[in-house]
């Protein structure tokens, strides 16, 4: 039994390692340029999974677009120019971090738009209410509020 | 009055954001539209399934409508989408295929067992061509018309019913 506890528990410790040897190694001899293929693998999606960068997925078509990656980087191509390699050939899906252009407007300026708008609201709301508050009282109220501090002072 | 309208507000808000995430339920995820429509196919040579001597380019695409189909031995769909490819052949469609990360042993065992609609078969046992296609699965389809620019693409299996609603009638559209 403590034998079979012992190699469940050495499987466990074991799996990450296991789980890791799907994806392969690779050499840099730049320190920046194993940067920028870790930036590039983590930004860029897998076409053929839901929702996992190339540089997490074992799927195949992560396995070759990580190599058109390492081979394009050797060759000294810019960031750029490899993300629109990609984005050629499988579209905007691929983008983790989509580009900022007329589509994508919306996307981008929505959040800014209601921080603003909430901004405003806010600011609209705060003067009307002082606005209300200091108002100056007419007559009847003054009259009203008189009675009132009166019947305060009686007691 | 104006002031309980705006008391229902965020019911309109949640209604409206329930309808946008209610739709996208139905979406599927996998059915995207190919990066290159409207787009020459892409630059290749590659050999033929058959015959390792005879090299072949993008040329082979121009002068006909053709439909380009990404099968490999490996993929099970590919096997029972063969038969509306051969239906395809025998109703006039010029068909080219490429045996996508295959063996040539594999692919020409493919051939015998499941019919040949193709009129050639591009052997890219790399994927290459499959890569700069955008193809991460197999089967993939291409309709390419004869100027040898992409005008509509099929992900996954062409069923029966595909053959007739659609295949067939963008055919039609792109001959003339």
């Amino acid at each position: 039994m403590a034998r079979l506890i012992r190699a469940v528990v050495l499987l466990a410790l074991l799996w990450p390692a296991l789980a890791q040897a799907a994806i392969e190694v690779r050499d840099f001899e730049d320190p920046v340029m194993r940067e920028r293929f870790a930036s590039l693998t983590a930004t860029l999606r897998c076409p053929k999974c839901q929702n996992q960068a190339i540089g997490d997925s074992d799927s195949p078509i992560a396995g070759d677009m990580r190599k058109r990656v390492y081979a394009q980087l050797q060759a000294g191509r810019s960031d750029k120019e490899i993300v629109d390699f990609m984005v050629r050939r499988f579209g905007d899906y691929v983008l983790y971090n989509p580009r900022l252009e007329g589509r994508t407007l919306l996307l981008w300026g929505l959040p800014v738009a209601l921080v603003l708008g909430g901004g405003l609201l806010v600011a609209w709301l705060v003067r009307t209410r002082r606005r209300a508050s200091s108002r100056r009282l007419n007559d009847e109220e003054r009259a009203r509020l008189d009675a009132l501090l009166a019947r305060e002072d009686d007691r | 009055m104006r002031r309980r309208l705006l008391l229902l507000l965020p019911l309109v808000c949640f209604v409206l954001l329930g309808g946008f995430l209610y739709q996208g339920l139905s979406i599927d995820p996998a059915e995207r539209e190919s990066a290159l429509m409207e787009r020459p196919f892409p630059a290749f040579r590659l050999a033929t399934l058959s015959d390792p001597e005879r090299i072949l380019d993008e040329s082979l695409l121009e002068g006909e409508v053709t439909l380009v189909n990404v099968w490999g031995e490996w993929c099970p769909t590919c096997k029972q989408e063969m038969p509306q490819l051969l239906e395809l052949a025998e109703r006039g469609v010029r068909l080219v295929g490429i045996d996508y990360k295959d063996s040539r042993e594999k692919g020409r065992e493919f051939l015998q067992g499941f019919g040949n609609p193709f009129e050639v078969n591009l052997f890219d046992p790399e994927g290459d061509l499959g890569f700069d296609l955008g193809v991460y699965g197999a089967p993939e389809s291409f309709l390419v018309d004869a100027d040898g620019v992409i005008r509509y693409h099929h992900t996954g299996y062409i069923s029966p019913q595909d053959v007739e609603r659609v295949i067939l009638p963008e055919v039609a559209k792109w001959r003339d």
